[in-house]
């Protein structure tokens, strides 16, 4: 068995892990830098074609304690509010920086180009032509991550347990996806930035990547969740027709630009019926569009892929040309003329709001272990403004980089091999001969997918998110421990499949119990059992190990205090 | 226009962790336009034969650029080839070292193991 050491490791190299490899390499600790796919290309970051917010105040004038106004009200009272103090505060330092280090953000008459985004009070949205903002952004980060002597990258590398000795994190067990081995890490600590569970639903807009795992590893750890019933689903992602080098929830500045109507499989306009957008008996629910598209669906009134029409053919063409510039093209090659086709849109998972527990150190409560990125919970409460997910990755990067790097200047480097119960139960399985099961990982994988999508996802009932949660602990106690896996140490995806799904279960676990405990509806968590929101459920909910089983806790949101700073 | 005509088609992949042994398996996958040889490597992964190795991560956007293969002769991003009905030839990249069916070894010296 291969072992390495270093000063900080980095599970996760999406935005959130490089720029946390950076921070805790320019203060001069060493860096590992892991990644389960290609260091720089997995992740959530790549993906996100659209905008960053952050308050710059070039378009016009802003403070950032306005945009935590604004992520405050969004976050509908569950924001963890030092984080999302951080998060604003040193969002335009970051942005600014990235711009340094090469980033081309759009420019106009010699400033970053900031536009409006819905739940901004400010145009604070910068972005890197065309709708080309992640992947400019990753390309950025892998450059910077390459020239540093003190990071090294090591990609295809899963990591499925973290080293846990007397509630100090001592580094990870982790699979070579390459040959098949299993590596020992050791470090002084460890930060976890392998974020997002947008996989674990049917419908998403995610990247393979997002299988939850940070969530699982922390857990696991002994370090505590918070909120994880807060998953964001986008309302009018893309359905049909398959549209490849597009991000799926494109159409959403579009339809308001344009006017893109929704019909439902009958080509009738249908959300009016649901009260309207901007009022009715409804109006708690977040967005009364992905509400009206499912019930449509539910009512036999959908379009053949499930959800709705969204119809741009009353749209002049030139007007179509002026607003969609060269997507319009891309969406030609796709086979998709908005002159005469209506795509299909609805309702799909597209980030986490919920998850690690840190301060405002990015800590949690094992000591050593971090969380960076979309991995940590609580920065946008119960709802995500758009712009604030990759702004999170660089601030949240960024400190947890800076406080790992500092912490191991005083700690030691424990070369234990701590009992990887992970590691060595994963090998029992793949080694297991009376395997009983002959699904695949993969196959199950599938299975959780829907199950979440149909009894976990935009709305939900206790019924539903009772039968998830029997049929999950199912999986977990019967399916899991009797897969038959394939033989070969080489690539081998049903190893990588098998130990993901472990954590995905897990994951899947801690979001249905905590959408079960929540009964009201709030932001992204919606309950048609509990329409409303409760005073009483202003709280986050914390949920730990103990003695291997979940138990949560309530507790009163982080409040931010003001002392005098920013603009009023 | 929301009748979509079901079709398919005939995957001939390149199994196998060497090239001199190895062997075409053929896969039968429904589709509807505009679904991309990505998708069906995916849906024989998850329907028919999970130890078919492949390599990708961003499935939709052609952002991770991870996805190459050689398609009917040609170096593609597998994401940005639409299925056609008929029999559509997979391989791994011809120039890089084969790990296991599909997957070459396209790491980074810098980030290896």
């Amino acid at each position: 068995m291969q072992q390495l050491s270093t000063d900080v490791l980095i599970v996760g190299a999406g935005g959130a892990g490089m720029y946390a490899a950076i921070a805790a390499a320019r203060v001069g600790a060493s860096v590992i830098l892991l990644d389960k796919s290609l260091v720089g290309r997995g992740g959530a970051t790549v993906m996100a074609q659209m905008t960053v917010a952050a308050a710059l105040g070039q378009q016009e004038p802003d403070d950032w304690t306005i945009h935590l106004e604004d992520t405050l009200k969004a976050g509908r009272g569950l924001c963890n509010e030092e984080l999302s103090a951080l998060l604003c505060r040193e969002g335009p330092e970051r942005i600014l920086e990235m711009e340094e280090w090469g980033t081309r953000w759009a420019r106009e008459d010699g400033h970053i180009k900031q536009e409006m985004a819905p739940g901004h009070s400010r145009k604070r949205c910068c972005y890197v032509d065309f709708l080309n903002t992640g992947p400019a952004v990753a390309a950025t980060l892998r450059r910077k991550v390459g020239e540093i002597q003190e990071i090294r990258r090591i990609s295809n590398i899963a990591v499925i347990e973290i080293l846990v000795k007397d509630g100090r994190a001592l580094g990870a067990a982790a699979f070579h996806v390459a040959d098949g081995g299993l590596v020992m890490f050791h470090s002084k600590a460890v930060i976890l930035a392998a974020g997002g569970l947008t996989k674990l639903y049917a419908r998403n807009s995610a990247s393979a990547n997002m299988g939850g795992e940070a969530y699982a590893l922390a857990l696991w750890a002994g370090a505590e969740l918070v909120d994880m019933e807060f998953v964001q689903f986008f309302p009018i992602g893309h359905l049909a027709p398959r549209l490849v080098g597009m991000d799926p929830i494109m159409w959403d500045p579009f339809r308001y630009k344009l006017g893109g109507k929704l019909l439902n499989g009958r080509f009738e306009e249908f959300v009016d019926r649901y009260g309207g957008e901007d009022f009715g008996k409804y109006s708690a629910m977040r967005d009364l569009a992905a509400y009206a598209i499912l019930k449509e669906v539910d009512a036999g009134r959908g379009t053949p892929h499930g959800g709705a029409y969204l119809d741009f053919r009353h749209v002049l063409e030139r007007d179509l040309r002026a607003a969609f510039g060269p997507v319009i093209d891309r969406l030609l090659a796709n086979g998709i003329d908005l002159t005469k086709t209506p795509v299909e849109v609805g309702p799909m998972a597209h980030y986490h709001m919920g998850g690690v527990r840190v301060n405002a150190n990015m800590e949690t409560r094992i000591e050593g272990l971090y969380a960076a990125g979309e991995a940590v919970g609580g920065a946008n409460g119960a709802n995500r403004l758009s712009g604030n997910a990759i702004t999170e990755a660089f601030v949240f990067g960024a400190r947890a980089g800076a406080c790992a790097a500092d912490f191991s200047r005083h700690a030691e480097l424990r070369r234990e091999i701590v009992p990887a119960h992970a590691a060595f139960e994963g090998l029992e399985a793949l080694s297991h001969s009376g395997a009983k099961e002959n699904r695949t990982p993969a196959s199950l994988q599938a299975e959780l997918q829907q199950l979440m999508w149909e009894q976990a996802g935009p709305f939900r009932t206790g019924e539903k998110l009772a039968a998830a949660q029997r049929r999950i602990k199912q999986m977990q106690q019967e399916e899991l421990p009797n897969l038959r896996l394939s033989q070969g140490d080489a690539f081998n995806l049903d190893v990588q499949d098998w130990f993901e799904l472990r954590a995905m279960l897990t994951t899947a676990e801690t979001v249905v119990a905590a959408a079960l405990a929540r009964t009201e509806s709030r932001g992204a968590h919606q309950r048609e059992d509990y329409p409303d929101s409760a005073e009483a459920l202003l709280k986050n909910q914390v949920m730990e190990l103990k003695s291997g089983r979940l138990a949560t806790r309530w507790t009163a949101p982080v409040r931010w205090q003001h002392n005098g700073e920013g603009h009023r | 226009m929301n009748e979509q005509e079901a079709r398919s088609t005939i995957l001939r992949i390149r199994r196998g962790t060497s090239r001199r042994a190895g062997r075409f398996d053929d896969f039968e996958v429904a589709y509807e336009d505009g679904m991309s040889v990505l998708d069906a490597l995916r849906w024989i992964r998850t329907n028919l034969d999970s130890t078919l190795a492949i390599r990708y991560s961003c499935i939709n956007a052609n952002a991770c650029k991870t996805c190459l293969a050689r398609v009917n002769g040609k170096v593609e991003y597998t994401c940005m080839v639409k299925l056609t009905p008929g029999v559509i030839t997979v391989e791994p990249l011809p120039k890089r070292p084969l790990i296991r069916d599909l997957v070459t070894d396209i790491v980074p010296d810098e980030e290896k193991l």
